[in-house]
């Protein structure tokens, strides 16, 4: 048996060749700058909150992004475990706090439809009603928010202002800005304050106006459309495979809208209205589908306060709310997306468990697939485009 | 300029009084800006109503106030800063302000130093803020303050160049780089045998104007090209780690700077301190006081020009930013210097 012998170890005088070949390569890794790793967030303007980015850079080029969430975890899915059902809708106010009575609905048309309970159509309308106000509030916030982080601060201002005019509908109706607080399983709590429809009316005309203005002014802008074109294209069927759902997939051209398609629960079907779609799927897209959408919600608002029916506010409903054994899921169309809640009961004065499932959580589930190769003012854009809320992710 | 009171007061006192008056000035100016447009003009565009509301009327104890928030704040410096560059960059960043005062003329005889090269002096001294910026950026030891101060110095290079050739036009036509020079063929010249108005060069070189506005803008690094200090990506960029009076140099510098953009275009594009009709020669003393208002006239227009493009755009992206200086902005500049050359030669 025959080996080889062991290679010589090269002496001093080797080829220089190899030196300089070395001392070359030395000279790259000397050149070539690595990776940055960069924190957008926790604290950071663009995340609405406590959402946190790990991006790794090459110069101004994402390579990988990484969303960490979490930071806002309260619990809720737990906390709903130790309350009656009239006390979980002060939690559930608190998912998704920029369209909170939204949040309500579906929760309540669940324990609704476990308890064989119907709400009165009067109770229904409004509860429509201000369904679609807590949407226009969102989407006006966003469609100034979306301004301000593409470098306008101009719409944002705007866009807070005419928010507050919707905002003032909701207290006026309810008590409450942010939280209102006001379903009842089998109604709702108040009937319309004395004036609600004739301000309701002079505000929906003013929200109109500002999606005219809004479409002038950022839509129209060359600047605006240039940052935003072809940015962050979701394909429809990826986005569907991700959950991504309400209009960031309407904006990749997939015609699925729940108060439609789905069992809304609210008395969609008895009014006269459009599902928006944008073929293109980019941050573009996302913008100008909410923005429809807006104009849409304001005009159904003005149809449900004209054909507002007559009645009582609330079913009867027992003094102490006892739900009987069983399970319902119930999923709305919400302002972000599809928002849902999985409902087991045993019997109980409150549930044994319930799954929230909310829009935000997986609209950000795609953004490591979405931010790979952008620049980094892009994933500003995308993130803003996408529209989520951290209560909405964490819960 | 103090021979007119008939006193001798020797050049030692007399410098010290121009270098009083020009450190007085940059403030001064910053503050009037940030009082009109940023706190006026944009609470009445964007409806805002926090600025239109401390003191009573019209809000006039806002600019205090935010004064003396920065006064008082705690001067933070990062851990691993360094420490000394950490301290002088805000310096550098006004002290570029400074000098491009020097030579910018308001009167027959209100001029620090009445430079032959005065132009070309003014567009140098303006780019020296980037070393401060790269120096800002570098020692704060923070990743975003890179980014930013190497955005910033892309970019203050990439606008320089339409800033400079936007400038040649004018030097081709009135045939000297003195400010004092541009202003005199400005208030003597004629349209058309017409001399009532004088001859502002707007009228010829309104590519020039246009190309100097729009570089001005990307050196302030206002919007639409405020990528160096992107607040909603960068959070403030270079400034990011700057706190109580630090900051408030870089606020005193970017608007200081504004100012001085602002005197330097209507002193080469829109008559400069003289005014049509009268000759400044017939009564020096009076244009010496007259003149500074009506330069202050005309800065005041052409910075309501700049702030109005401010709260108006959003944000190009920086690749975006590059594509229009190089491809778009010094081409145009260069053509523009062509055709004022062949007009010239020819008429």
């Amino acid at each position: 048996m025959t080996t080889t012998p062991p290679r010589e170890l090269p002496e001093f005088d080797v080829d220089s060749t190899i030196y300089k070949h070395l001392a070359d390569s030395q000279m790259n890794v000397e050149l070539d700058t690595g990776d940055m790793i960069l924190n957008i967030g926790p604290q950071h303007p663009a995340t609405h909150g406590t959402l946190r980015l790990v991006v790794r850079l090459d110069g101004e080029r994402v390579i990988a992004a990484d969303p960490i969430i979490g930071y806002m975890h309260r619990g809720y899915e737990k906390l709903t475990e130790f309350r009656t059902y009239p006390q979980i809708t002060t939690l559930i106010n608190r998912i998704d706090w920029l369209s909170s009575f939204a949040n309500e609905v579906p929760f309540i048309a669940g324990a609704e439809l476990l308890m064989g309970i119907e709400a009165p159509p009067r109770a229904l309308w409004i509860r429509t009603a201000l369904t679609e106000l807590s949407r226009i509030a969102t989407f006006l916030l966003f469609l100034g928010e979306m301004g301000l982080q593409v470098g306008a601060i101009t719409p944002a201002f705007y866009g807070f202002r005419d928010r507050e005019y919707v905002l003032n509908l909701i207290e006026a109706s309810t008590g409450g800005r942010f939280h209102p607080n006001f379903n009842r399983i089998g109604g709702i709590k108040d009937d319309l304050p004395w004036g609600w429809i004739a301000d309701t009316r002079e505000c929906m005309a003013k929200v109109l106006e500002s999606c005219d203005t809004f479409e002038d002014l950022v839509v129209g802008n060359p600047i605006f459309e240039q940052r935003t074109r072809s940015i962050g294209i979701i394909p429809a069927e990826l986005g569907a495979g991700y959950g991504v759902s309400g209009s960031n997939l309407r904006a990749s051209g997939v015609d699925w809208d729940l108060r439609r398609d789905g069992n809304p629960h609210l008395p969609y079907d008895q009014l006269d209205w459009k599902v928006w779609t944008h073929p293109d799927g980019d941050s573009f897209a996302r913008y100008w589908v909410r923005l429809q959408e807006t104009r849409e919600s304001a005009r159904m608002v003005l149809q449900l306060i004209d054909g507002l029916p007559s009645g009582p506010i609330m079913a009867k409903v027992p003094r102490i709310i006892k739900v009987p054994a069983g399970e319902v899921w119930v999923n709305t169309e919400n302002p972000l997306g599809e928002m849902g809640y999985y409902i087991v009961s045993k019997g109980a004065t409150g549930p044994f468990r319930v799954k929230i499932r909310s829009a935000s959580f997986s609209n950000v589930s795609i953004l490591p697939w979405l931010l790979r190769g952008v620049y980094v003012p892009d994933v500003i854009t995308i993130l803003a485009s996408l529209y989520f809320i951290l209560g909405d992710i964490d819960r | 300029m103090f021979n007119v009171l008939a006193l001798d007061i020797g050049w030692v006192t007399t410098l010290g009084i121009k270098t009083l008056i020009v450190l007085a000035l940059v403030p001064l100016g910053a503050l009037i800006l940030g009082y009109t447009f940023l706190l006026k003009m944009m609470s009445h565009m964007q409806s805002r109503l926090g600025p239109m509301d401390p003191g009573g009327f019209h809000g006039w104890y806002q600019l205090v106030g935010d004064g003396i928030k920065f006064l008082q704040k705690e001067d933070i410096m990062p851990e691993q800063a360094d420490r000394r560059v950490f301290a002088l960059a805000p310096a550098v960043v006004v002290l570029s302000t400074f000098l491009v005062f020097v030579v910018i003329p308001a009167g027959p005889r209100i001029v620090v130093a009445d430079l032959d090269v005065g132009v070309f002096y003014a567009l140098a001294v303006s780019s020296l803020s980037v070393i401060g910026v790269l120096m800002a950026g570098w020692a704060s030891a923070n990743k975003y303050a890179v980014l930013g101060a190497l955005r910033a110095a892309a970019q203050l290079i990439a606008y320089e160049l339409p800033l400079v050739l936007a400038v040649v036009g004018v030097v081709i036509q009135t045939e000297t780089m003195n400010l004092q020079g541009i202003v005199a063929f400005q208030h003597g010249g004629e349209i058309f045998g017409f001399g009532g108005l004088g001859f502002p060069l707007i009228v010829t070189q309104f590519v020039g104007f246009a190309l100097f506005m729009v570089a001005a803008q990307a050196e302030l690094t206002q919007p639409p090209f405020d990528m160096p200090v992107a607040e909603s990506e960068l959070v403030a960029g270079y400034m990011v780690e700057y706190t109580g009076f630090r900051f408030l140099f870089f606020f005193i510098g970017e608007f200081g700077t504004a100012f001085a953009f602002a005197g330097l275009a209507a002193t080469l594009f829109l008559g400069g301190w003289a005014v049509p009709f009268v000759d400044p020669a017939d009564n020096r003393l009076l244009w010496d006081i007259v003149g500074p208002l009506v330069l202050f006239g005309k800065v005041m227009f052409v910075a309501f020009l700049m702030f109005w493009a401010r709260f108006t755009y959003p944000r190009l992206r920086e690749d975006q930013l590059q594509a229009l200086a190089w491809k778009w902005l010094i081409p145009i500049a260069l053509i523009n210097i062509l055709a004022t050359g062949v007009l010239k030669v020819a008429f």
